[in-house]
């Protein structure tokens, strides 16, 4: 294992009773970097992510992620409250549909605080300062702080979900289709802004969807699953130009040109 | 036709298995014991939960007091005393320095508890995280990991709609430092009573099937933000009636015009001052 790997993944399995789910997956994802996991409807890729983030307990095969001061954790093995602890403060969560990562019932600010207020941060003061900071940051207007999130637009409840997550600054953030119920402008914004925070804070993204589009504007690596297995993994532009194996030919031919 | 009754209505196995529950209640305070509750001659939320926890502790040399909303003489406090009355004979009192075991819904009385007292709560909801967790294994999941944040962001949240914490009855409380509890339904303005308190206090939930306790002694803090600390209710009149000024009051409409009366809910307190005066 490389030093710097933020995260091993080593012949990882989780399948169903019917047996589909995803087997035998191996990768590595290093700090900084996005990677984008394409495949078509049950291919077995949202299975795998949540297997990573912990919501699924695999059957077999190793998972070890590696905390910024570089300890690494046994996340199968490891306790429950040390994954707890690392979800708090070291992952991020974005779900494709915001009502699942967002307390619908509580204003932008209760929700941006929330994960500060879990790690122990008891100035109200500063913890809506900080919301208020990360509300601009995801380029909504901070006069919005105490509005319910069901008042905002998809796009900007997908941007809040994003503050709500950053806002203790994780080094791995998961993303399940983020934008897949956005509109094409929306979306275009959303991954100007992913783009700029991966920048910014040298995050590391897994990001699962099945638009190559996004994959191609966003992520510097990408793995093609079929039948829960990896077919073919490698730079993006690598991966969307010069396919090799048939199915992802077959799913790069079939992007409709503009 | 004379029906027998067993010491204090629950048959002896019941008793011993809330008594059993009590005991691990006082061993790990704050934390929620699962109990078997029974069916009640009362429906749920007039007080079974509490009438069980009585009913297993409650010996022929108590004293029993039943208070509700800090009133002796309210249909369920009258109602609760007889019921033990009936079916254990014990001696009853409405004075709080009389009494060896106090059954109360909604407060605490302004009468300084003693060593030796026990209190029982009649508790709703034990569970201070449900109205912002509703799934049962999720809110345990948080109490064994002691993962509070989220009671905090009802409280971010009163402060962000009203400008100040609004919570004003069933203000949660951290106990021994460890478990997040509900105080029941009582009044804020009784928050520092359960800080230190020399009574035992046990708490039962009967509809829900909790137990909860706080020792004698035990450190009781209320929840609060570094900038916004804990803070009681205070009143700009005193008790018409017995002139106290430190004791928690009920404001009486006394005509259509909206002239208001401020009288002390603890009775036995009121009384007991005026009767010094």
């Amino acid at each position: 294992m490389r030093s710097d790997t933020i995260l091993e993944v080593r012949q990882l399995s989780h399948l169903y009773a019917n047996g589909q789910g995803c087997r035998q997956i191996d990768l590595d994802l290093y700090p900084g970097e996005v990677l984008c996991l394409v495949g078509e409807s049950g291919s077995g890729k949202s299975t795998l992510l949540d297997t990573l983030a912990g919501r699924r307990v695999p059957q077999s095969g190793s998972l070890r992620f590696r905390d910024r001061q570089g300890t690494f954790h046994d996340l199968i093995h490891g306790d429950t409250a040390t994954r707890r602890q690392l979800a708090r403060r070291e992952w991020g969560h974005v779900f494709q549909n915001p009502r699942d990562g967002l307390r619908m019932n509580v204003s932008a600010g209760a929700n941006i605080s929330e994960r500060l207020m879990a790690l122990g941060q008891r100035h109200y003061g500063h913890l809506r300062a900080q919301a208020r900071d990360w509300l601009e940051r995801v380029e909504i207007d901070p006069a919005r702080l105490d509005d319910l999130p069901a008042s905002f637009s998809g796009g900007m409840q997908q941007r809040l979900q994003i503050a709500r997550n950053l806002v203790t600054a994780p080094s791995l953030v998961f993303m399940d289709e983020p934008t897949g119920g956005l509109d094409v402008s929306v979306q275009a914004r959303f991954l100007d802004l992913v783009r700029r925070l991966v920048h910014e804070h040298g995050l590391a993204i897994l990001m699962v969807t099945h638009d190559l589009g996004v994959a191609r504007l966003l992520a510097h690596r990408t793995v093609v699953m079929q039948h829960g297995r990896i077919v073919e993994s490698g730079l993006t532009d690598q991966i969307l130009d010069d396919p090799q194996h048939a199915y992802t030919q077959l799913l790069v031919s079939s992007i409709v040109q503009a | 036709m004379k029906i027998e009754f067993n010491f204090a209505f629950l048959d002896e196995n019941t008793k011993r298995m809330i008594r059993r529950g009590l005991l691990k209640a006082v061993a790990i305070p704050g934390y929620q014991v699962p109990f078997g509750s029974r069916e009640m001659p009362l429906p749920y939320g007039w007080g079974t939960g509490g009438i069980q926890v009585t009913a297993s502790v409650i010996g022929r040399d108590d004293c029993l007091k039943v208070i509700d909303q800090g009133a002796d003489d309210t249909t369920n406090a009258v109602n609760i005393r007889s019921f033990f009355q009936k079916v254990t004979g014990v001696a009853t009192t409405t004075s709080t320095a009389r009494a060896s075991l106090i059954q109360t819904r909604h407060r605490i009385p302004e009468t300084p508890l003693r060593p030796g007292q026990i209190m029982v709560f009649q508790v709703p909801e034990p569970e201070p995280l449900r109205t912002l967790e509703a799934s049962e294994q999720e809110t345990r999941t948080l109490h064994a990991y002691q993962d509070y944040g989220l009671m905090h962001v009802k409280l971010y949240e009163d402060i962000a709609r009203h400008g100040h914490i609004a919570t004003s009855y069933d203000y949660p409380v951290m106990v021994n430092g460890r478990y997040l509890a509900s105080p029941s339904p009582i009044p804020k303005f009784d928050n520092p009573k359960l800080h230190h308190s020399p009574a035992l206090l046990l708490f039962g939930a009967g509809r829900e099937k909790r137990l909860h306790a706080i020792p004698p002694w035990t450190r009781v803090e209320s929840l609060a933000f570094d900038d916004h600390p804990f803070e009681v209710q205070g009143w700009e009149a005193p008790c018409s009636l017995c002139g106290s000024r430190d004791s928690y009051l009920d404001e009486i409409v006394t005509d259509n015009a909206g002239s208001r009366l401020y009288v002390c809910s603890d009775t036995d307190y009121c009384t007991s001052r005026r009767e010094e005066a």
